[in-house]
């Protein structure tokens, strides 16, 4: 079985392990702040490129270039904002970190901070997580008590404060600039960029950072070995670890941290995860969050890629993927958040893409026609099908309806709603076309109760 | 408006920590919808006043973000995720198991006011799934044995 290597998971579910900040003192925490701190925030921003980390809230954005991009010189303060609104499904990584280890992310915002000369951050928490925000609140009190927030920290005099500040169920809060409005105290809907670019135009107008909790977690990991270190762990481009949310149809499912890329697909669902139900054989497989193109078992991927100087062709059933950005960008789909939802022969793909679309189509905030009306369209067309009124024309409807979102809204909340659609007919197209045919039939045991 | 003394405290600090007030309206809401059980039309109109806001800035928040509502709920809320991880290892089940017990539709207060039911999105923990959020607490790997428990301890509890 392929190795875990647990660094930012080090602590989560460790026998003893508490998230006061007692605990996180006894385990070295803070150690790494009071060095940064020593340091020139240059040096801090400097290693954060070294290190290649890419960003893990789903676009895996380089950190070390989105933070050059902000724009030091208009005077106005530099916000950061915690990303912790986890709303993409099949993703549930952040959750742990903000309950068993809180002290870790506050280490990693505040290097973050200090390195890019932040005097306030705040912390968007999805409105479902009431006690993760309590956890928070109470982590940062306790981090002020010491010093490591708040006035003149650890004696350097530079100040920098923390907040939380809860979403209220609203899916579409998780995109960047709809976060920003958000905080706002507005409808959470997403701005044009440009040139609303939150590097330059971010919070109240200001310069703004937002990265993902894991991404923060990964700088204060950065800060204590140093960028050159950090990038020999995983494999070129893809550095450092990701932590995988393995659900769905598994024996074990769950998170597991690895050195990203040196685990493949069929490593993590067959010898990590257990493999599939007994009597069971996997069907199909979503990589990286419900908005990912989903995967079909038995299918073959062939290219070339690039290894070190050479490029070398590859052939690869869906097992043989390596779990990293590029190479599931090779394959047509994204690592995205890290969410893999695991699908089984139990399962119709028009029920499964019913469910997803019914998500879509709610979280849209509305503001693009193609996106509004065409999620909603994707939607009342599969909850037609499941509910037995199914045509053979509609997988070619479906198609065409998705392929024209894409492109044509102001965020990419259109693309994630139209790939789950785009992606199932592209690679189940027969089940569509053939559904109208099947669903009087008897379901499969495990089944979608979509009806 | 009626609210506790202490929500009024928390309501004053929480402006504080933003350098334009507007930016307290989630926060506020979130506030009085926890005092109070639900968001009236009086509580727009505070909370507007109090912002230095128009009542249809904080209006239109309330109607865009599915956690806040406008009428009260049963004692508990129980909130059964719909999204596919929960789903596919038997979510639907679980909510249909949860609307017998209580004799209820989703969305509705149950005939003994004991709960409401309602279908939410991915509650961000797919790995354990299905889940159901009552209250703040998230129960986990619910079976419909489970439910059954769970129906009880509400009910129980209820009697106190
Ligand atoms: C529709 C949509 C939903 C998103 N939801 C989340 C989310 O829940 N959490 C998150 O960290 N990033 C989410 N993102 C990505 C953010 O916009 C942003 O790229 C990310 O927070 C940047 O952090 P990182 O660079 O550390 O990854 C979402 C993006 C889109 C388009
Ligand atoms: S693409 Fe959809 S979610 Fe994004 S701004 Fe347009 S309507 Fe809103
Ligand atoms: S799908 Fe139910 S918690 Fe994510």
């Amino acid at each position: 079985m392929p190795e875990q290597r647990r660094i930012i998971f080090k602590h989560i579910d460790e026998p003893g392990y508490t998230n006061d900040i007692a605990c996180y003192l006894r385990n070295g925490g803070y150690e790494v702040l009071k060095k940064a701190v020593q340091r020139k925030p240059e040096e801090l921003i400097d290693e954060v490129k070294k290190s290649g980390l890419r960003g893990r809230g789903g676009a895996g954005f380089p950190c070390g270039v989105k933070w050059g991009l902000v724009d030091r010189k208009s005077g106005k303060p530099i916000y950061l904002i915690v990303n912790a609104d986890e709303s993409e499904p099949g993703t549930f990584k952040d959750r742990y970190i903000i309950h068993q280890d809180p002290h870790q992310l506050i280490e990693g915002i505040m290097i973050s901070c200090f390195a890019n000369n932040v005097k306030q951050a705040y912390i968007y928490i999805r409105g479902e997580f009431p006690i993760g925000a309590r956890i928070l609140e109470k982590a940062i009190q306790e981090a002020r008590d010491n010093n490591f927030v708040g006035q003149n920290i650890l004696g350097t005099g530079y100040s920098c404060d923390i907040f939380v500040h809860r979403g209220a169920g609203a899916y579409i809060c998780g995109e960047e600039t709809g976060l920003i409005e958000s905080l706002e105290g507005k409808r959470a809907n997403p701005r044009i960029k440009p040139p609303y670019f939150p590097a330059v135009l971010g919070l109240y107008q200001c310069p703004t950072i937002v990265n993902n909790v894991e991404t923060l977690c990964h700088v204060k990991h950065i800060a204590e070995v140093g960028g050159e270190a950090y990038s020999k762990i995983g494999t070129p481009g893809n550095t450092g670890t990701r932590i995988y949310c393995v659900s769905g149809h598994v024996k074990r499912p769950g998170y597991y941290e690895f050195e990203c890329g040196k685990v493949t697909m069929g490593q993590l669902l067959n010898e990590v995860c257990g493999g599939p139900r007994d009597g069971r054989t996997f069907k199909a497989v979503i990589p990286g969050g419900s908005s990912a193109k989903i995967l079909k078992f038995g299918e073959r991927y062939k290219g070339k890629r690039k290894i070190g100087a050479d490029m070398v062709d590859y052939d690869w059933g869906v097992e043989d993927v390596p779990m990293d950005f590029d190479c599931l960008a090779m394959i047509g789909t994204m690592g995205g958040s890290g969410g893999v939802i695991v699908m089984d022969d139990s399962v119709n793909m028009v029920e499964a893409l019913a469910n997803i679309n019914a998500f879509y189509s709610h979280e849209s905030c509305g503001q693009c026609t193609p996106c509004r009306e065409g999620s909603l369209w994707m939607k009342k067309i599969t909850t037609r099908m499941v509910h037995g009124d199914a045509r053979e024309a509609d997988a070619a409807l479906l198609k065409g309806v998705a392929d024209q979102i894409p492109g044509r809204t102001i965020c990419a909340f259109g693309e994630a709603c139209s790939w789950p659609t785009q992606s199932f007919i592209a690679k189940f197209g027969d089940e569509f076309k053939n559904y109208h045919l099947t669903k009087k039939q008897e379901k499969a045991p495990g089944a979608l109760e979509l009806v | 408006m009626n609210l506790k003394p202490e929500t009024f405290a928390r309501i004053d600090e929480v402006i504080t920590h933003y350098p334009v007030k507007r930016s307290a309206t989630l926060p506020l809401l979130h506030l009085i919808q926890e005092d109070v059980g639900f968001i009236s039309d009086e509580a727009i109109e505070w909370i507007a006043a109090k912002l230095e806001l128009q009542p249809i800035n904080v209006y239109e928040v309330v109607t865009f973000y599915p956690m806040f509502r406008r009428k009260p709920i049963g004692r508990r809320h129980v909130k059964v995720c719909r999204t596919l991880s929960c789903a596919l290892n038997g979510g639907y089940k679980v909510c249909d198991r949860f609307k017998e017990e209580f004799k209820t539709e989703l969305g509705q207060v149950s005939p003994d006011g004991e709960v409401t039911v309602e279908f939410v999105e991915c509650l961000a923990s797919c790995g354990t799934g299905p889940v159901v959020m009552i209250d703040d607490d998230l129960h986990e790997n619910v079976t419909e044995q489970k439910v059954t428990e769970l129906s009880a301890k509400i009910r129980a509890e209820a009697k106190k």
